[in-house]
């Protein structure tokens, strides 16, 4: 006994290697996170940042181009551009934080019970869950918003509420195959409930791919938001987002291109990154799970 | 003889394996009329081959697949008939060790957490008295008590085998269902787990139920051995007996196909070499399961189940050899083999070769 006790603990272990060393090895999941951080911050610092007030309008500064006052030029109201869109930026990810929550808080408890419990709730919950993902995602929002009025916080929940299937859906199947794991019936085995199997030995073992899926709807949620404000369903003036002063700048493409295209490219590098980093998370989680088998 | 710590009698394990095209119902009959019983502190060795069911049994001992008749009782519980949340608490009282130690702990919970979990669950003590016991437990199994914190992914089949063991034996189980404990290690890493599990229950006073497919392994641990065949108990008793003069066809097979470490002995050993395969166990032959591969099977084997006859130094076989036919009366299946030719029918002779 005390002969295989020296043995064990003489045994050096390999250093811990993880998750975040990996992903910091991945460039582009990298630079895209700092992309994403740098927008943060400057949502976070706006009202230091921005060179002028956001709903202050000139009426000597109608469309101009950019120049040295108005580095990205100004609206047809005489706004500053650069400084609509920095304030915008705290709307939009708000925004989309708040889809993404409403369609994890959906998604993420029906997909463990379904997962881990089958049998007819499953079949009742995937049911509801192919119907509700029969409709198309941005047409489901204009009709719930349709239903209760134009305003970001409806259009957010319409857009969680659409993406909780989704959510769902991953869940149900990282639980399925979780399931069937040893350490389930372990758990099992050592007398826990399955209120306790779910939320400390299945929950931990399906963060990865949850993770995965948060991040690429934060993406998605932030490109709904910005149609829906375009279409005038969402953020409502005087507040803006960068998908309403896209709408707002779009008629006027002609005369001053300027404020439409910084709007759009906001918009396309914020859903890339989200994307990119959801990619590199993936990949990065990928390893890890090798790794521990 | 000291009261029986787990009482198991006629087991059923069924599983539902889709229809006839009829409509009715067809089953994998799992374990059928499994009955055995085991002292407080006592090992009993459930051998088998792949398929026998000796696994299902030790999961439907514990609940953990539901048995579909049959009573097992744990000390005066009958645990076949307990709620889920009575069946709940007297988990701390019956445990498991997995085969495999690579997917039995979570891999994303440290050693601390998975091993205070059992104690969360059932003894209510404060974090402190919890991390003590943790590092008491971790000792007792020769792992430094400085592990706690780590994952599973970071230690060796034999040391996540010896934090299974921990897990299992923190509450003081009154029986531990051993399921293949080291078919998944290193031999030089069995022979350590083998041990450890000894000097545990040498100081615990913990039952063991060691399911194993290892004769070695089994005949080292355990003084009282099960044979299983097809879902049945097919031969019991004490791993000496049941070694050396084997009662039942099947063990004298299974027995036989250990090999011996010298080639002298190897060479000249007498053999009972089984041919075909595992018959389905959803259509069990009639009577005697072991008849389709038996080199002794007389015609009674397929009329009728063979009741357990007693053998000559303790335990049981069924098996119709002992009452009909050559009529062994208790003695080992290796007289037919051996001596006296005048007894011995002629597939013997054939199987012998």
């Amino acid at each position: 006994m005390s002969a295989t006790t020296m043995q064990s603990a003489a045994v050096a272990l390999p250093p811990p290697s993880g998750f975040v060393k990996r992903f910091m090895r991945n460039r582009t999941a990298m630079i895209s996170l700092i992309i994403l951080l740098l927008i943060t911050l400057v949502a976070i610092f706006a009202p230091y940042l921005a060179p002028h007030d956001p709903a202050k309008s000139s009426l000597r500064a109608i469309m101009k181009p950019p120049n040295a006052t108005y580095l990205l030029g100004s609206d047809d109201l005489g706004r500053d551009v650069l400084s609509r869109l920095i304030f915008a930026s705290r709307l939009s990810l708000i925004a989309s934080v708040q889809a993404v929550v409403i369609a994890l808080g959906l998604g993420l408890p029906l997909g463990l019970i379904a997962g881990y419990l089958g049998g007819w709730v499953d079949m009742v919950i995937m049911r509801l869950n192919d119907a509700l993902m029969s409709f198309p995602a941005l047409i489901l929002a204009v009709v719930i918003v349709g239903m209760v009025g134009p305003s970001l916080t409806n259009a957010m929940t319409a857009i969680g509420l659409v993406y909780a299937p989704r959510v769902m859906r991953v869940v149900r199947g990282s639980t399925l195959s979780v399931r069937q794991e040893v350490y389930i019936n372990a758990a099992r085995a050592t007398g826990c409930s399955d209120a306790r199997i779910i939320t400390r030995h299945v929950l931990p073992n399906v963060t990865g791919p949850l993770v995965v899926q948060a991040t690429v709807l934060m993406g998605q949620a932030l490109l709904a938001e910005a149609g829906l404000s375009f279409l005038g369903l969402g953020v409502q003036p005087p507040e803006a987002s960068w998908g309403s002063i896209l709408g707002a700048a779009f008629p006027f493409m002609q005369r001053s291109p300027v404020p439409t295209i910084a709007a759009g490219l906001v918009i396309s590098i914020t859903v890339l990154c989200f994307n990119l980093v959801g990619d590199g998370i993936r990949d990065s989680v990928g390893r890890m799970r090798r790794a521990g088998d | 003889m000291s009261k029986p710590c787990l009482q198991v009698r006629d087991l059923n394990v069924k599983y539902p394996v889709g229809s006839t095209f009829l409509g009715a119902q067809r089953w994998l009959h799992a374990a059928s009329d499994v009955s055995l019983h085991i002292d407080a502190g006592e090992t009993l060795g459930l051998v088998g081959e792949s398929g026998s069911g000796k696994s299902t049994t030790g999961m439907a001992i514990l609940r953990l697949v539901t048995p579909h008749s049959g009573t097992v009782r744990l000390g005066d519980t009958d645990v076949t008939k307990l709620p889920a949340s009575g069946l709940r608490a007297l988990r701390r009282r019956m445990q498991i060790v997995f085969q495999d130690p690579y997917s039995s702990l979570n891999p994303s919970m440290t050693i601390a957490q998975l091993l205070e979990e059992p104690l969360q669950i059932h003894a209510n003590m404060s974090k402190s008295d919890r991390q003590n016991a943790v590092a008491e437990i971790l000792r007792a199994v020769g792992l430094h008590a400085g592990y706690a914190a780590r994952y599973p992914h970071e230690f060796s089949g034999g040391q996540r085998q010896r934090i299974a063991i921990a897990r299992a034996m923190i509450l003081h189980p009154e029986l531990v269902v051993l399921d293949e404990p080291v078919s998944a290690l290193d031999v030089s890493t069995q022979s350590q787990i083998l041990n450890l599990l000894k000097a545990i229950q040498d100081k615990s006073g913990t039952a063991f139920l060691l399911v194993a497919h290892d004769l070695a392994v089994v005949r080292l641990m355990s003084p009282r051995v099960a044979v299983m065949y097809l879902g049945e108990i097919v031969e019991e008793g004490p791993s000496g007996r049941v070694y050396d003069s084997p009662g039942h066809p099947y063990s004298m097979a299974l027995i036989s196909a250990i090999p011996f470490p010298d080639p002298v002995r190897q060479r000249s050993a007498t053999r009972l070499i089984l041919r075909g395969d595992l018959p389905s166990l959803m259509r069990p032959p009639s009577g005697c399961r072991f008849r389709t591969r038996c080199p002794f099977a007389m015609e009674i084997c397929a009329q009728e189940k063979p009741p357990p006859a007693p053998i000559e130094g303790g335990g049981t076989a069924a098996c119709h050899l002992h009452a009909h036919g050559p009529r062994l009366r208790g003695r080992s299946v290796q007289t037919l083999l051996t001596n006296r030719p005048g007894e011995v029918p002629q597939a013997a002779m054939a199987a012998s070769r």
